[in-house]
């Protein structure tokens, strides 16, 4: 009998901590540091002329002000590009602090370091930068006319043209007996973490040490790249993650200028400093996403599957590209969402803009491609006059196809190929909660009393737990403690909890003996990140592989103790016992005791496993290939991403009058294997799907033509309140992955992957006429009426039949 | 050119606590860094996130849109003060736990305050009074529904502590 | 984002209050709630060299009613005007458009004196001084004068009151009981500032028969427009006809502006709908109010 934890709703280990306020989060720390702010551009693209800093120096309490020409060594150097590519051909990347020209609106220009924040922005607004403008690229329509040039040596702004293909789409279309082209446009959101960034680095000039923390994804990747640029070996750097306040794909991106620059000021200095970023300079100076504008052509037969998919689309990269072009490679790839099509190809462009560049935003550039794909399944399925659903039922790939390939290449090098997933099952399970049947007949006597209801639905396949790989430490004390680490880092997935859960079912100790440590580079230090809905599936496996050899250890060991066969034992609650004879028994605190033979007793504890009280004198205290403790260290690495899936139906209401809308259901499937916590992992459903109504409905950059962000706040930049998420009902089909022990699948970017999508197909169902641009707000839905009314935007076929 | 600095006397979480600050000190930072009372957080500075959210003689109010030295002499309490005097969770904090109400939760301190404030004047709300109630303090992890739940859960923690 | 340095000063009376703002001048701002000035601190789009804390002047704060009026002292807050039965019945239009400001949280500091001097284009309250002909007393160490709601707004964010002065009440008439009123809005998230509103105000005959009619609309121009609609629906049956009619004609003759948030033509389809759906709640109320009192 062991102890069931896998799979069970365990409340949070982290909570108490938590709740009463006693979170340690960046700017929670550091309380003697000097502290930085920043100069940043007021403009999209300019070339600096000077840099006055003459009226700053009479200020109290500046410590110093730093711009590019005291960057030496290699802080002086472009920041990396951390992912290459062979097609991005015109990769690049900024300074830490702006050399000779800006290029957004928020790029750092001076770092001024003072006693306090306060002072700090004092004197940044007592430097005087002289510019000369010039003509900023805005959106992608202008950065493919190339009238201006956001880099002067990067040609018509394409930072790479990128082709994949299976079998000849286009002639594939042209030959098939129907089809449709369709434009369609996915504008900017963000992240937007309600903690924004912030470092604090502390300099041991006695050690030669430098001690970080960075409100990061990665504490493994800042310190690479802080070792690296401050030319220190990587042993003399330490990085932690303390708590951090919601990452959401913004904080994967590293180095920011602010990591490299904060401990380089730091050492100078021998000071301890921080820098904590507040909302406007994360609007102008973190990262956006979403922003693509699409072009398909698909070629069908008569029950809507598709024979060939071709789909053209711009991507707008923002003002750098330190990310590569993972964003777009997504899309690519995962636009394919559950279907298989005849012929795919997909080509496109990464643009420059003079805008914040773009990294990944939870979903990563899936919800574009789901969004092309599912309008793309929705004409279909009008132009035929068939159900919506009984286009994606001809196109899905089958239980029986499983493993699909999809003969691409995949964000992770590696070949797209889909391990496992039901998805007719998932289609039905959502049809059946969403009330898919019923909804006509509801949708017309709601139109007989005057209401617009519409129904929409989404399908995506996500590929979760990339690689390369990720590990996890296991370790029993002499007090019965377990700890455990792994590399990467927790922004409130409950690590600290679904780690332990693994850990107390495959170690059979009670969960609250079950001590979770992540992101700190001191505990663990090899290590990717988390991002791509990764933790679970590589940090987990490798934690229940850990636990395994550990549990494999002990049993070992309390075998001789126990003068008995390993096989013959099991854990109940961490002691280890005979099966059916509990009597017969040894703690695993004294396994780890034993485990570690000693000379010098400084407990009780250790008495036990002095060299006079234990051994075999014929063998040496330990044995070859063996080591001392009751640890494990094991690293997971898998062959190739596992792909989790979903479906998401909502039905909207549309206000005659006002346009506004309203979310009266919404509903999702979703499929990531087995689960460790389903507490957890619903919670994770509830904030992707809000962040999906957000982005649908409410979030958009707002850019002007000069570059300005009009909207770099809260008041302005629509994120929903409790009053626009809508209650959310939650269905889960589990198909477990072959591809990990533990057979289970990410599940972190699930709730917003299809949102835009669903959104659309719902808004659309309600109005009758096509929606091919998302966000929508009630004032553009109500001039796409009037564009309706004016003939200007064709209607749905079956609302023209009706 | 120095600042004037000014002495604020505050009673924070029951205790008398002072310093000498700025006029133009906010009272989040005042809490925060001053009295280093660290579980009130700073979202976005103007009044929109709610992460600030403190209760000033017992109303709450947003602390990142006060000054300290506007609160001299009065009474503050942050989430650190709405533990009970044990040191276990108050009802609020309790309910988010069970409830899996916070995910990173850096927006909790805000909204332990503000429903806690809720419910001392409304101790029965239905489900769209506890939704309203909330629709002032943003979250970008939970999506609210358990949020929404946890109102309702402090609200029959506090009617059984009452009743017994 | 941290306010620029400036001086403090707390007078604890109206006569502290009166020569600090008059010392200061043109470098001296008023704080009362802070709602609105403390962001525009923070963010540093203003840095007033001097800024007078009027929250410690016992003579500000509160509410006073009387028979035929309301008066809402300096720093009384949003959140107690509106929790107030005795304003709900005297002046129900407050309580109507207090509902729409923003969050409870804010309503707890924010002032609705200080909210009117701020004059912002979107302030419900805007519209509610300007439709019920409030009046605002403004004062100094140079003495006392009134304005009244159609002469306090001079443009958006700018108010009658000058530098070296301070708002002090705002008063309200007692509304007769044959008047209904009502706040109507469409905002893109709860509490947010209005697309566009309406405050209405409908007075009834004895017969029930529209005596007259006004409407103020906020979030359409730079300062509340406020319209006499009594000549288009005072011989109308007062049934939702009447009251399209009456609006399609206002939201012609008015021009909105267009922004991130909502195209010009936007705002005037909300105009037409939202003076429809004000002026009939408000008629409704009117009868519901005469109901009460019979």
């Amino acid at each position: 009998m062991t102890t069931r934890s896998f799979g069970e709703p365990v409340l949070r280990r982290e909570d108490p901590r938590l709740v009463s306020g006693n979170g340690r989060y960046l700017d929670d720390l550091g309380h003697g540091a000097y502290e930085a702010a920043f100069l940043r551009s007021p403009h999209a693209s300019a070339r600096i002329l000077s840099i006055d800093v003459s009226n700053a120096f009479e200020v109290e309490g500046l410590i110093g002000i730093y711009t590019y020409e005291d960057l030496n060594g290699r802080v002086g150097e472009p920041l990396p590009l951390l992912i290459p590519h062979p097609t991005l051909t015109h990769g690049r990347t900024g300074y830490p602090l702006a050399k000779e020209f800006v290029r957004h609106v928020g790029e750092a220009i001076v770092m001024v370091v003072a006693v306090n924040r306060y002072v700090a922005e004092d004197i940044v607004g007592l430097i005087d930068v002289t510019y000369e403008l010039i003509k900023p690229v805005i959106g992608v329509e202008a950065a493919r006319d190339a009238q201006s040039l956001v880099h002067a040596d990067v040609p018509g702004n394409v930072a790479a043209h990128m082709i994949q293909q299976v079998g000849d789409a286009p002639a594939a279309v042209a030959k098939a007996k129907h089809k449709i082209s369709l434009d369609l446009e996915i504008e900017r959101s963000a992240s937007m973490p309600l903690e924004g960034k912030g470092v604090y680095a502390v300099w041991d000039a006695d050690s030669g040490e430098m001690r970080l923390w960075s409100s990061t994804q990665t504490s493994t990747g800042v310190r690479a790249a802080v070792a690296a640029k401050l030319e220190l070996p990587l042993q003399k750097v330490e990085c932690t993650a303390p708590d951090v306040g919601g990452g959401f794909g913004v904080k994967i991106m590293h180095p920011w200028p602010e990591e490299v620059l904060i401990p380089w000021v730091a050492r100078n200095l021998n000071h301890p400093v921080k820098w904590t970023e507040d909302r406007r300079e994360h609007f102008i100076s973190s990262a956006h996403e979403r922003g693509q504008s699409h072009h398909v052509e698909v070629g069908f037969d008569d029950q809507g599957r598709i024979l060939g998919l071709d789909v053209t689309f711009l991507h707008d990269n923002g003002a750098y590209t330190p990310y590569g072009l993972i964003v777009p490679i997504i899309t690519s790839t995962q636009l394919l969402g559950p279907y298989k099509p005849g012929a795919y190809r997909v080509e496109f462009r990464s643009l420059y803009t003079n805008t914040v560049m773009v990294t990944p935003y939870r979903g990563a550039g899936r919800p574009q491609g789901v969004f092309v794909m599912e309008r793309t399944m929705d004409a279909i399925a009008d132009y035929l006059g068939i159900g919506r659903d009984e286009v994606r039922s001809a196109n899905f790939i089958l239980p029986a196809d499983m493993p699909y390939d999809h003969q691409l290449t995949f964000q992770d090098g590696r070949p797209l190929i889909y391990d496992s997933g039901n998805y007719p099952a998932s289609l039905e399970m959502l049809k059946s909660m969403i009330g898919w049947e019923g909804f006509r007949e509801f949708q017309i006597e709601a139109r007989v009393s005057g209401r617009k209801v519409g129904i929409g639905l989404g399908c995506y396949v996500e590929g979760t737990g990339v690689g390369p790989y990720e590990g996890g430490f296991v370790q029993v004390e002499t007090s019965g403690r377990v700890n455990v680490s792994t590399g990467l880092t927790s922004q409130g997935q409950g690590h600290q909890t679904a780690f332990a859960q693994i850990v107390a079912e495959e170690l059979g100790v009670p969960i609250e003996d079950v001590f979770v440590t992540t992101g700190d580079t001191r505990r663990f230090a090899y290590a990717v990140g988390t991002f791509a809905s990764r933790a679970a599936v590589m940090s987990g496996n490798a934690i229940a592989m850990a636990a395994r050899s550990v549990r494999e250890k002990a049993l070992r060991i309390a075998g001789d103790a126990l003068e008995c066969d390993p096989r013959d034992l099991e854990i109940v609650n961490g002691i280890v016992q005979v099966k059916g004879d509990p009597t017969h028994c040894i703690p695993l605190k004294s396994i780890s005791v034993l485990s570690n033979p000693l000379r010098y007793a400084f407990d009780e504890s250790a008495k036990a496993a002095t060299q006079f009280q234990v051994g075999d004198t014929s063998r040496p205290p330990i044995e070859v290939g063996e080591e001392p403790g009751l640890e494990s260290r094991d690293y997971y690495s898998p062959m190739q991403s596992t792909f989790a899936s979903g479906m998401h139906a909502a039905i909207v209401e549309t206000d005659p009058e006002t346009a506004e809308i309203k979310i009266l259901r919404y509903v999702v499937v979703h499929d990531c294997g087995r689960l460790i916590n389903p507490m957890i992992v619903e919670g994770q459903i509830h904030g992707g799907v809000a962040q999906g109504v957000g982005g649908a409905l409410y979030e958009r950059m707002e850019y002007d033509s000069n570059g300005q962000l009009l909207n770099a706040s809260f008041m302005d930049f629509l994120m929903p309140y409790a009053t626009e998420v809508p209650f959310i009902e939650t269905g889960h089909l589990e198909t477990p992955s072959p591809l990990n022990p533990l057979g289970i699948k990410g599940a972190g970017e699930a709730g917003v992957i299809p949102s835009s999508a669903v959104f659309a197909s719902a808004i659309e169902d309600a109005e009758g006429f096509t929606i091919t641009k998302m966000p929508i707000s009630p004032s553009e839905l109500w001039s796409l009426r009037i564009e309706h009314e004016n003939g200007l935007i064709p209607a749905l076929r079956t609302t023209k039949e009706n | 050119m120095s600042e004037t600095l000014f002495d604020v006397q505050v009673l924070v979480n029951g205790m008398l606590r002072s310093g000498r600050v700025p006029a133009r000190r906010l009272l989040s930072d005042f809490l925060r860094h001053d009295l280093e009372l660290t579980g009130t957080h700073v979202g976005c500075e103007h009044g929109v996130c709610g992460a600030c959210t403190v209760l000033l003689n017992g109303k709450a109010v947003r602390a990142c849109l006060l000054f300290a030295v506007s609160v001299d002499q009065q009474e503050i309490v942050t989430v650190e003060g709405l533990l009970n005097s044990d040191g276990s969770l108050g009802s609020v904090q309790q309910a988010l736990h069970e409830c899996h109400g916070l995910q990173c939760g850096f927006c909790t301190p805000g909204f332990v305050t503000t429903i806690s404030s809720f419910l001392d004047q409304n101790p029965n709300p239905t489900e769209e009074e506890a939704r309203e109630a909330i629709a002032g303090n943003l979250c970008r992890c939970t999506g609210y529904q358990n949020i929404i739940k946890s109102v309702m859960r402090a609200a029959e923690i506090r009617n059984t502590v009452n009743q017994v | 984002m941290k306010p620029a340095p400036f001086e403090y000063l707390r007078p604890n009376s109206r006569e502290g209050v009166f020569e600090a703002l008059a010392r200061a001048g043109e470098d001296g701002k008023v704080l009362a709630g802070g709602q609105s000035l403390i962001p525009l601190l923070s963010m540093r789009l203003a840095s007033p060299k001097v800024l007078v804390d009027i929250n410690q002047v016992p003579e500000f704060s509160g509410f006073r009613i009387s028979a035929d009026s309301v008066t809402i002292g300096a720093t009384a807050r949003h959140q107690q005007v509106l929790e107030s039965n005795q304003i709900k019945d005297s002046v129900p239009l407050l309580a109507q458009a207090l509902a729409h400001v923003a969050h409870p949280v804010i309503r707890n500091r924010g002032t609705c004196v200080g909210s009117i001097a701020h004059a912002d284009p979107s302030g419900e309250l805007t519209a509610v001084l300007a439709l019920l002909d409030g009046v605002v007393r403004v004062e100094s160490v140079n003495g006392s004068r009134e304005v009244t709601g159609s002469d306090f707004f001079l443009g958006p964010l700018e108010s009658a009151v000058k530098p070296g002065e301070v708002a002090t009440q705002v008063t309200f008439p007692t509304l007769p009981l044959a008047m209904g009123t009502s706040c109507v809005e469409v905002a893109r998230r709860h509490g947010d500032y209005a697309l566009v509103g309406v405050c209405s105000a409908v007075l009834l005959s004895e017969d029930s028969r529209i005596d007259r009619a006004r409407i103020a609309l906020f979030s359409v121009g730079p300062t509340p427009i406020v319209i006499d609609v009594t000549e288009l629906v005072r011989d109308s049956s007062a049934n939702e006809e009447s009251w399209r009619r009456a609006a399609l004609h206002i939201a012609a003759s008015v021009e909105s502006e267009g922004d991130i948030h909502a195209s010009a033509e936007y705002r005037s389809n909300l105009v037409a709908v939202l003076v429809r759906k004000g002026l009939n709640q408000a008629y409704e109320n009117a009868i519901s109010r005469m109901e009460q009192n019979r």
